[in-house]
């Protein structure tokens, strides 16, 4: 009995205590991913802030550190040594926990990511189908955060909110599914195999130009789709309705304050690097090199797939920079009478195709 | 005591294999308690707690270890859709409701104890009816069995599923997915009323619009009217 408990523990944390295990432990993957996600983070914040300048003809963050490099940082320690205002009338424990929901929900979802070939900490079945339903419970974190505020315009912004995430969700469900018709598999590895061994470029006899394979250019479409209900679910403008500033002060933020407000931000940028690195996965071919020629072959696929996020990344902040801020009942046309239709109508057009002509891909575990 | 070599390997190997192989006896029955427990618990707070928005987050935390549940029997997909579909969307709507509305359960509460009996006789109801399945299984394990579709391990549940639902019970899942559509058209109809005075956008004649039909320029001399 103790002796599984600690040969577990070692298996997990790579403790010697019995000497050094064969494996390294689940944990110290898990830790390094989380911090190179949290730096990586840092960075993405701050590029975000430098793009959305450089749009408007300003400089953006330069004064801590070179270029500024260091701003997300020095945020960090502004936030943390900030005293946390609690609300006299609000509920404190669902007030504190709402943040915390935020963070840990967008966290949990990378354990499914594969980085790499094999680089998923847990590379289960059904990982789509996963990463779907953590995404879809980030609205909690903001329902909560609003509610107990007590106060009426994070009131007001969490049940736009509630509205607008669950809306889009059902789009960005219509996508996956006709990715899966493709891939006939949940799991998130068989989806970038996928990527590789069936597409248009195996169709012109080119396979080598992997960057045709990639599921971007069939389902175009369903691509375009995915990146704008990507932005409604985060929450990125244009679709920033919920803390949209001009009406609702800051949304569901407004009474957030230090640590807690820090956390809503981390969780919506961990969320928005999470729907980046989906749609690398589903689209863009994962850690899959463009083209299957010898020096893009020798950089590692971890690089291809930063390289990736970074450029989905890119759009989400220049469609941040360019594009004002939707109506909210165009946003709710746009959801359901334009999105809805055509992913349903693609699924029927997906499917028919692949019954038709066979093509799709056949491996996987299913 | 050092324990190396091969019965190291053997508890590790142990330790990571699928559920099915797995020594039931270690963590599968240390997280099935887990679930339970919490889930019980939580459901006992649905009914007790006194702030009904409590009582939905009460109800999320209960699907969830549902959820936990249905992983721990091997059954993945079943817990994500019961995750997407429950938590995900359906729990949403409670707590928007239940948000939304301003209700006075103190004063609701006045009279529950006379529903009291009608509680009990559901409860009992559904007690005797479980007690029966689970009887069945004791008594007579065939009848049981011949009921139930073979499992096949070699594919995955959701692949398994999918070949059931779509094949033998075609008909009965089309049919489940029809009442829920007009369940929602009715919905929709019962409460969409259009009324003639409101201004309304349409999108398609905004759009086809031209400035040549809308907008006349007119040149206006000084001192003189359009007229």
């Amino acid at each position: 009995m103790w002796e599984n408990i600690l040969i577990g523990l070692e298996y997990l944390f790579g403790i010697p205590i019995f000497g050094w295990g064969e494996d390294v432990g689940f944990v110290y993957k898990a830790l390094l991913l989380l911090v190179s996600l949290l730096i990586f983070i840092a960075f993405i914040l701050l590029a975000d802030r430098k793009i959305w300048a450089a749009v408007q003809l300003r400089r953006g963050p330069n004064v801590v550190g070179l270029f500024g490099l260091l701003q997300s940082f020095a945020d960090l320690l502004k936030f943390i040594f900030k005293e946390p205002i609690i609300p006299a009338s609000s509920n404190k424990i669902i007030f504190l926990l709402a943040p915390l929901v935020t963070v840990m929900l967008a966290l949990s979802a990378w354990v499914v990511i594969p980085l790499d070939e094999g680089w998923a900490l847990a590379d289960i079945n059904v990982g789509i189908l996963y990463i779907f339903a953590i995404s879809s419970l980030a609205v909690y974190g903001i329902i909560m955060g609003g509610w107990a505020s007590n106060s009426k315009y994070p009131f007001l912004s969490a049940l736009r909110s509630a509205a607008q995430m669950v809306s889009y969700e059902v789009s960005i469900g219509f996508v996956i599914v006709t990715v899966l018709l493709l891939v006939g598999s949940l799991n998130l590895t068989d989806i970038v195999i996928a990527q590789k061994e069936i597409g248009l470029a195996h169709l012109l006899g080119v396979p080598w130009m992997n960057f045709l394979n990639w599921f971007w250019l069939p389902l175009f479409p369903m691509f375009i789709i995915f990146f704008i209900s990507a932005l409604a679910e985060t929450n990125r403008p244009p679709f920033d309705l919920p803390e949209a500033e001009s009406e609702l002060v800051a949304g569901f933020m407004v009474e957030y304050s230090s640590t807690p407000y820090m956390m809503y931000m981390l969780g919506e940028y961990v969320a928005i690097i999470l729907m980046c690195s989906l749609t690398t996965i589903l689209f863009l071919g994962g850690w899959a090199a463009p083209l299957e020629i010898a020096p893009f072959t020798w950089i590692p696929g971890i690089v291809w797939f930063i390289l990736k996020v970074s450029l989905v990344f890119f759009m989400f902040a220049m469609v941040k920079a360019f594009v004002p801020r939707y109506r909210y009942d165009q946003l709710m046309r746009l959801g359901w009478k334009v999105f809805l239709p055509i992913s349903i109508f693609m699924i029927f057009i997906v499917a028919l195709i692949l019954q038709l002509t066979g093509w799709g891909w056949h491996g996987g575990v299913a | 005591m050092a324990i190396v070599g091969k019965e190291r390997l053997q508890i590790i190997s142990n330790l990571t294999r699928p559920t099915d192989e797995r020594d039931k006896m270690t963590l599968t029955l240390f997280f099935f308690y887990l679930f339970s427990i919490v889930l019980i618990a939580a459901a006992i707070m649905v009914v007790a707690s006194r702030n009904p928005v409590h009582s939905v987050l009460f109800l999320i935390l209960a699907f969830f270890n549902a959820a936990g549940l249905f992983l721990i029997a091997g059954a993945e997909f079943l817990a994500m859709i019961l995750v997407i579909v429950y938590v995900g969307a359906v729990a949403v709507l409670f707590l928007f409701v239940v948000m939304m509305l301003d209700i006075d359960f103190a004063e609701m509460r006045k009279g529950i104890l006379q529903y009291m009996p009608i509680g009990a006789l559901i409860g009992l109801i559904l007690f005797l009816e479980l007690a029966l399945l689970a009887g069945s299984w004791v008594i007579l394990p065939e009848v049981a069995d011949s009921s139930v579709l073979p499992i096949d391990n070699s594919i995955s549940n959701t692949k398994a599923l999918g070949q059931v639902l779509y094949t033998r019970y075609v008909f009965l899942f089309q049919g489940a997915g029809i009442i829920l559509l007009i369940a929602m058209v009715g919905a929709i109809v019962l409460s969409l009323h259009h009324r003639s005075n409101v201004k309304r956008q349409d999108i398609g004649k905004q759009v086809a619009r031209d400035p040549k039909e809308t907008v006349k320029t007119v040149k206006v001399k000084s001192g003189k009217g359009i007229g």
